[in-house]
């Protein structure tokens, strides 16, 4: 069972509508209490760095999804919900992030913001979730991870950014799956 | 070499009543006004994403067009923009919690700018595409509203740059002279926009030939093209586009 996080601002119900394609038990979880009728759990993310923090602050929530990190079990994040985990965004001043990851998320500053279309991701590392494919990204910011090792795939825009991580139990994606036409329905199956 | 972020070929889809109007004859389909087939359909084209437009007449709409958003949402795995409408907040957030990606604004937002400065901070500029609709009246461009019967006398230059200082996070520009005609895009309108915002901009109005649209994508500032007619009546699919801008040196998602 697949638990999708609902902060309020993210629109959960094109993720929802994903995993029901592809007839992946899911659940929305709403409070920290859900989460231990779940096995595997997906942080998604359309809004800012700011709001979602705050949201995810005043339910109560990060202690528990930092702990879920901890006790290795899977975890997905999908653009704002990929930001979240590292210490901050250069979205949101002063606001501490998950701090799951070391590093910073920080503002495109070539180029046209936000990044709107699709894009290609490159593998830096083997792999079985991530490919070399296109989907569909945008956003303003990208996370700039201190480790490169956990870095699993890149995208260039006017910079190479990571554009996806895989570190043990953890898996995140600036791009949209959920979005993604076919590929993304595809990689949404390999992580589940 | 590595493929970056591509141009994007975008299928407009005018609903009336929850059924779309100049359906593509496609003899498959069992309903060739539904949108919901008729999204699915590009959506296994390859287009990459799709604007529906509600041009229903009637002012209380809301439900019929939520209903219409959630039936896509199911079956359309791409991005999809709703616009036609549009007036307030809670307007906009029925729409974009029932599974579309972005809203277009284009009367609405002339008339209440300050809906756009509050819509792009609660939803994210990323949602809110502005749709403005113009007219060359000889030497400059103007803005129309009210489906382009209104002129505001507002210059296009001014207003795109006054709603992306106010948060839009794409432009759709579309010309009222070439709509409908497929004779090509207003080129110099684009090249003009372009220069004064540092957001997407979507090109609409005149998509004819195979030509024109790598005419239009050849412009470095527009990043996608929005179409109708071409796919209406002609015979071109997203395919057949895709594949001869490939061709041309025209990077685009496979």
């Amino acid at each position: 069972m697949i638990g999708i996080i609902d902060y309020d601002a993210g629109n959960i119900r094109n993720l929802q509508n994903s995993l029901n394609k592809l007839k992946l038990k899911n659940k929305v979880v709403s409070n920290f209490n859900q989460f231990s009728e779940v096995d595997k759990l997906i942080l998604p993310g359309v809004g800012a760095f700011g709001a979602m923090m705050n949201y995810l602050k005043q339910v109560e929530m990060v202690k528990p999804i930092q702990e879920w990190i901890a006790d290795s079990k899977p975890f997905l994040g999908i653009c704002l919900g990929y930001q979240a985990l590292f210490e901050n965004s250069e979205e949101a001043e002063g606001i501490q992030g998950l701090n799951v990851l070391s590093g910073s998320v920080r503002r495109f500053t070539l180029g046209k913001v936000p990044q709107i279309g699709w894009n290609t991701t490159q593998r830096v590392k083997p792999s079985e979730v991530f490919s070399n494919e296109f989907y569909y990204f945008v956003h303003s910011y990208y996370p700039d991870p201190d480790e490169q090792e956990i870095i699993a795939v890149t995208t260039n825009y006017y910079i190479d950014f990571a554009s996806g991580i895989e570190i043990n139990n953890i898996v995140a994606t600036q791009f949209h799956p959920e979005r993604s036409g076919e590929k993304g329905l595809a990689f949404l199956k390999r992580w589940s | 070499m590595v493929i970056i972020l591509v141009k994007r070929i975008i299928p407009c889809l005018d609903v009336k009543d929850g059924k779309v109007v100049k359906g593509v004859n496609f003899e498959k389909l069992k309903d060739v006004g539904d949108p919901v087939s008729l999204g699915v359909m590009y959506n296994d084209q390859d287009a990459d994403e799709l604007v529906f437009l509600d041009i229903t007449a009637t002012n209380d709409k809301r439900q019929t067009v939520v209903d219409l958003v959630k039936r896509i949402a199911e079956q359309v795995f791409i991005p999809f923009t709703i616009g036609g409408g549009l007036q307030t907040i809670d307007d906009i957030k029925a729409v974009l919690r029932s599974g579309a990606d972005k809203v277009s604004l284009n009367t609405a937002a002339v008339q209440n700018p300050r809906l756009v400065r509050h819509a792009a901070q609660k939803f994210g500029s990323q949602c809110i595409v502005i749709a403005i609709d113009v007219k060359y009246n000889g030497y400059s461009w103007e803005v129309y509203t009210h489906s382009g019967t209104k002129n505001t006398g507002l210059d296009a230059l001014e207003w795109a740059k006054q709603v992306v200082e106010l948060g839009a996070g794409e432009l759709l520009v579309t010309s009222i002279d070439r709509d409908g005609t497929k004779s090509g895009f207003d080129i110099e309108l684009y090249k003009a926009i372009g220069s004064v915002v540092n957001v997407p901009i979507i090109a609409s109005g005149g998509a004819g030939s195979l030509k024109s649209i790598l005419e239009i994508l050849s412009v470095e500032s527009v990043d996608a093209a929005l179409a109708a007619s071409i796919f209406h009546y002609s015979e071109y699919s997203v395919a057949d586009i895709k594949r001869y801008l490939q061709d041309e040196g025209v990077d685009m998602r496979k």
